[in-house]
């Protein structure tokens, strides 16, 4: 065989194990889709939108409401049980998750905001402002249970309890490094002829920011915000110990307050077969809501570029 | 006049302070858990890292298994997940037809957006009864874990590493064509070379989520305080310890033990992560640079 050939079969060889390789890991990324899917679809119905926690069903129980279910006939015993019967939902879960993670972005998308005005605006190319670049991106990256921990450390042991509260403050920590990098990268984008333009007409600088560069940034801002609620929508270790879990409708911020994340894996990791589908269900929400909200952001930047690509071509000419 | 002066020093202000609470929250973080865990750290010392023994009734606590578990099942997801990811990456950048290529992309860049939570139930409920079926046992430990953190950082390598392929300039991937090169040549030859610090760094970056990672593994460590003789016992990590015993320890010395391997895993990410970003994604310069310098080069080559 000569060196040639012997190059082609190698070439072969490698690109049929790249996309061998290929073929193995979408299967099981696809798998667990799949599943999740399949089982949050099969465990979705209205009324877990519309009760809360409750205690798990007995397996004499569960047969009965399956049986209902499924439009067979039930005995007269069968139906007065039926009439007893305490169905759990997750309507505790979500309010409890979109307070939350609503609470989260009240706090840490202004704190971000401003911060990453500081580091394009003011700081520039700074030292002081590419070691606050850096350490966002390393806190990005930081484990997100120490997050947990240390606020139960600030937030959960003065004050006596687990709450709402410290859940937010542990989202809101996550949430500032996220949303200060994309201010700083949108607003970036933003010309510096308008800037040029703003501060020629008397405008002070604080005037020029609010006013010329981020409405210039918006649609970028709007994405990055975006992004880091669907990333904090679906963390599950900094909530375990700051805002626990209840099976109650709790709208006190100041109690422990359920979280679909940590919801799931309660209701994931207990014995009770109903229970546990609530967890698939759960599960199903929270991606759709995460993946819908990323696909939401996706579909902005997009247009966002588009828009940008038209502004150059209109220069050029 | 005075009076915008004023507000935009108190908007300038505003912000730099904003601004200031990223590193404050930093060192807040090491100084609060090193705080809490002095307790700990006073009874044990560096014992602590090596002592096997881990018994809340006894009052002993000993970090090694936890921090060993991290480890290996750290290592079990990147022997996985990398040689795997990259030939996705390979896949995608290369041999995949061109309409394939952006859905596919898509796609991949979506999974890596799925909360970690949904891959550590899809573990329990699919994946260790599959390896139950397989090797025995009861299905949990470090090898389950570390498999489910490979598909976890899987989609995330994937897409840096495609991205960084991809970053690429086309001329040099034809001038290797126009030599006779088969296409891996390419790949192994000009656009690895090319591509490697992203590459690397991606890896390095991916290596520390999947060590501070709690939910895919917690369902499936099954949470044993001992070194297991094989990869397929149950085990326990840092952030599994974490995440199970938090709300059930009883006495300050539990509590700070649990703070001590907070710290240890504060410590460990924090340099993690920044030996990723700071010696290999370093964009900010040396990227554009090399970008620019290329340019330069291909600049010259034409007009000979």
């Amino acid at each position: 065989m000569s060196a040639t050939d012997r190059r082609k079969v190698i070439n072969k060889i490698v690109l049929a194990t790249s996309t061998l390789f290929a073929v193995i890991g979408i299967f099981f990324l696809f798998w667990i889709l799949f599943v999740l899917l399949k089982n949050g679809f099969e465990a979705l119905n209205l009324s877990i939108f519309f009760n809360d926690g409750a205690p798990p069903l007995s397996v004499e129980e569960l047969e009965i409401l399956n049986k209902s279910r499924e439009g067979l006939e039930l005995s007269e015993f069968e139906q007065e049980e039926l009439s007893w019967i305490e169905i759990s939902g997750l309507r505790h879960a979500i309010i409890g998750q979109l307070m939350l993670a609503f609470g989260a972005t009240l706090v840490g998308v202004p704190i971000g905001i401003l911060a990453g005005t500081y580091v394009r605006e003011y700081g520039a190319d700074s030292k002081f402002a590419n070691l606050i670049r850096d350490l966002s991106d390393v806190m990005m990256s930081a484990p997100s249970i120490v997050i947990g921990t240390f606020v139960y450390a600030i937030v959960v042991s003065p004050t006596g309890g687990f709450s709402g509260y410290a859940g937010i403050v542990a989202l809101a920590i996550m949430m500032l490094p996220i949303i200060l990098r994309t201010t700083d990268d949108m607003l970036g984008l933003v010309s510096n002829t308008l800037r040029e333009a703003a501060i020629a007409l008397g405008a002070p600088k604080y005037k020029m920011i609010m006013q010329v560069v981020y409405r210039g940034a918006k649609v970028g801002i709007l994405t990055g915000i975006l992004l880091a609620v669907a990333r904090i929508a679906g963390e599950t270790a900094p909530l375990l110990f700051t805002s626990f879990n209840t099976n109650f409708f709790e709208t006190n911020l100041t109690e422990p307050i359920a979280s679909l994340t940590v919801t799931m894996f309660n209701y994931a990791t207990s014995p009770y077969e109903d229970w546990q589908q609530l967890g698939w269900a759960a599960a199903l929400i929270l991606a759709g809501f995460v993946l819908g909200l990323n696909i939401v952001g996706r579909v902005l930047l997009s247009m966002k570029h588009i828009s940008t690509k038209k502004i150059f071509k209109k220069r050029k000419r | 006049m005075s009076s915008y002066a004023l507000k935009e020093r108190v908007f300038h202000h505003l912000t730099k302070f904003f601004a200031f609470l990223v590193l404050f929250f930093l060192v807040a973080i090491f100084v609060v858990l090193l705080v809490k865990a002095y307790p700990a750290i006073e009874a044990f010392g560096f014992d602590f890292l090596t002592d096997e023994k881990w018994a809340p009734n006894l009052g002993i606590f000993g970090g090694f298994p936890a921090i060993y578990g991290s480890f290996i099942s750290t290592l079990i997801a990147m022997l996985l997940a990398v040689p795997v990811a990259i030939g996705i990456a390979i896949f995608l950048s290369e041999v995949a037809p061109s309409r394939l290529k952006s859905p596919m992309g898509v796609s991949i860049e979506l999974l890596a957006a799925i909360p970690s939570v949904v891959y550590g139930m899809w573990g329990l409920f699919y994946f260790a009864p599959l390896m139950r079926d397989l090797v025995g046992g009861n299905g949990l430990g470090l090898f389950t874990a570390g498999f489910i953190l490979s598909l976890m950082i899987l989609p995330f390598i994937a897409a840096i590493t495609r991205d960084s392929l991809n970053t690429t300039p086309q001329i040099l991937k034809e001038s290797a064509y126009a030599l006779g090169a088969t296409k891996w040549d390419v790949i192994k030859d000009v656009m690895i070379p090319y591509a490697k610090a992203g590459i690397i760094g991606s890896v390095i970056l991916a290596l520390g989520r999947a060590f501070g990672e709690t939910m895919a593994v917690t369902f499936v460590m099954g949470n044993v305080h001992n070194v297991p003789d094989s990869i397929f016992q149950a085990a326990t990590s840092i952030p599994a310890t974490l995440a199970n015993e938090f709300n059930e320890a009883d006495t300050e010395l539990y509590y700070s033990s649990l703070f001590f391997l907070a710290l240890i895993l504060f410590i460990i990410s924090f340099a993690i992560i920044s030996l990723a970003k700071f010696h290999f994604l370093k964009r900010r310069k040396k990227v554009s640079d090399r970008k620019h310098k290329w340019h330069k080069l291909v600049k010259q080559w034409r007009r000979k």
